[in-house]
């Protein structure tokens, strides 16, 4: 029964390069319409782990369930229900974004392309620029592209590889909006991130991976519980330097969004 | 799975295209530069050539033809160099697709564009002083072993782009390829080659396909080369297509 409820099932996940050791026995279980992101350092298996889980590469040993379907044995099953936005943002520099968009709505079978593509442009705050090639897009943009082009066809698990990597904050932000608004609607995301505060903000539950296994893993409540408790400091909180940018940067540019 | 095959194939037909028509060093490389090649011989180093009777043009089109495709590949494999590296690839592989339309759509962009630009050479050769006498069929022919070449070539291409490690690597590997054409009957009959050359001018595949496609358009009879020609474009291509297929396997393993 407990199955049904979980969106990504894996048990006793291994890989290896030849003698490398990549992944040594990973479980997971991540519950329906939850963001669950699995933090670790460069290197660490990340990529792997959404690899195999998104039938792009086999595992040495393990079994995965994918929304109730068997990884290896049902790969296009998993595939019609998944989505993948790659470690770097997979997107057409030589089409335009509409193009990029109608193009995977084509592939997807969805019905009325350009529709889809249009609103989504919409959505994504893309539509002056839908017109306009990829390979003008400023970082964000393109982000923000790859996103829109994982959300057509409606998957029901998106996995995002470091979606904000290469980020400026403000992008960072509007990435997160994004995501929030995705696992809202009932969407699953698997998120991966070397930002603790990503995953801090974002996700229902975390994971950490280190050396090929998962070594911890709960809410963002549990995972403090495995500190010692908290002591009462005295300190001055200075304004991160984040917030010093978002306060000269940010609010310019929010109040034209908001004029427009 | 495969019930999307042919549309898939005719959507990332239709996206590689654009990489063709967008590409303004595309078409110079694969149109205008085996023009000036044509113009170069033909106005420049023409007047030295013996080449027998009749026109140079009519000696060299076939030639240029081959070079033209043969640059026109090297993009291909570029182009699916490029894929694998910006995640393009993996993102289609992770999608409700027909996998192998990712690289049908490459070979038929190839196909269709290096079938644009002979058509382009042709008709630059007729305002050149071009004439064939050739029939239907003669030409039909001759448009059969350029689709048979242009797969063959097409198919070491998919070998290069899977197998690249730098987008130079990726280009590289067609220069021997446009090389050839210099060292057979294509711009100057072997007859005039010292021994050892002349020997491996006659016995490589582009001598062959040359004299072949020169003899179907002057209306002389084609003998056994056109035999030699056949099997050499229809043996590259199924050597090639095994290894592409190999180096595809192991690319999404």
């Amino acid at each position: 029964m407990a199955q049904s409820h979980s969106a990504i099932v894996a048990t006793g996940l291994r890989k290896s390069y030849g003698k490398q050791v990549v992944l040594d026995g990973i479980d997971l279980d991540i519950p329906s319409g939850t963001i669950f992101a699995l933090l670790g350092p460069n290197g660490a298996g990340k990529t792997t782990i959404v690899r195999i889980l998104t039938t792009l590469l086999k595992p040495d040993a393990g079994t995965m369930r994918v929304n109730g379907f068997d990884v290896l044995s049902q790969a296009a099953r998993v595939r019609e229900s998944i989505s993948l936005t790659g470690q770097f943002a997979a997107v057409d520099e030589i089409l335009t974004g509409r193009e990029n968009l109608i193009m995977i709505a084509e592939l997807r079978q969805v019905k009325h392309a350009g529709k889809v593509a249009d609103d989504l442009l919409a959505q994504f705050g893309l539509a002056d620029a839908a017109r306009r090639r990829v390979s003008t897009y400023s970082g964000g943009m393109r982000r923000r592209l790859d996103i829109a082009m994982s959300l057509i066809g409606n998957p029901r698990v998106i996995f995002l590889d470091e979606p904000t990597t290469g980020l400026d904050p403000e992008a960072r932000i509007e990435v997160w909006r994004v995501i929030q608004n995705l696992a809202n609607s009932g969407t699953t995301v698997f998120l991966t991130t070397q930002y603790l505060d990503e995953a801090e903000k974002l996700a229902n539950r975390i994971a950490i991976l280190h050396e090929g296994t998962i070594i911890v893993t709960g809410t963002l409540e549990e995972l403090r519980k495995l500190l010692p408790p908290a002591k009462v400091e005295y300190v001055e909180r200075q304004p991160t330097l984040e917030e010093i940018f978002l306060a000269i940067v940010g609010s310019d540019k929010s109040d034209k969004k908001e004029q427009q | 799975m495969n019930t999307h095959f042919f549309s898939d194939t005719r959507v990332m037909f239709g996206r590689t295209m654009r990489h063709v028509t967008r590409s303004l060093d595309t078409i110079i490389t694969v149109t205008i530069m085996p023009i000036a090649f044509m113009l170069l011989f033909v106005y420049v180093f023409g007047g030295a050539i013996n080449s027998g009777s009749g026109s140079y043009v009519n000696y060299l089109l076939p030639g240029i033809l081959l070079i033209a495709i043969a640059s026109g590949i090297s993009y291909t494999a570029y182009r699916l160099f490029n894929d694998l590296q910006s995640g393009i690839f993996e993102r289609y592989h992770s999608m409700p697709i027909a996998r192998s339309s990712v690289l049908w759509g490459h070979v038929l962009t190839s196909l269709v564009s290096n079938a644009i630009s002979v058509v382009v050479i042709v008709l630059v050769a007729l305002l050149m002083g071009f004439r064939s006498s050739a029939g239907v069929l003669a030409w039909l022919a001759v448009a059969g072993i350029l689709i048979v070449f242009t797969l063959a070539l097409t198919w070491i291409a998919v070998i290069a782009g899977l197998s690249a490690k730098s987008t130079d690597g990726a280009a590289a590997f067609a220069y021997p390829i446009i090389f050839l054409p210099f060292v057979s009957s294509a711009f100057v009959p072997t007859a005039s080659m010292p021994g050892p050359v002349r020997a491996f001018a006659e016995n490589q595949p582009v001598t062959s396909i040359v004299n072949t496609i020169r003899a179907l358009l002057e209306q002389q009879p084609v003998g056994s080369e056109i035999w030699t020609a056949l099997a050499w474009c229809v043996g590259v291509l199924v050597v090639a297509y095994a290894f592409a297929m190999v180096a595809y396997r192991r690319k999404i393993a």
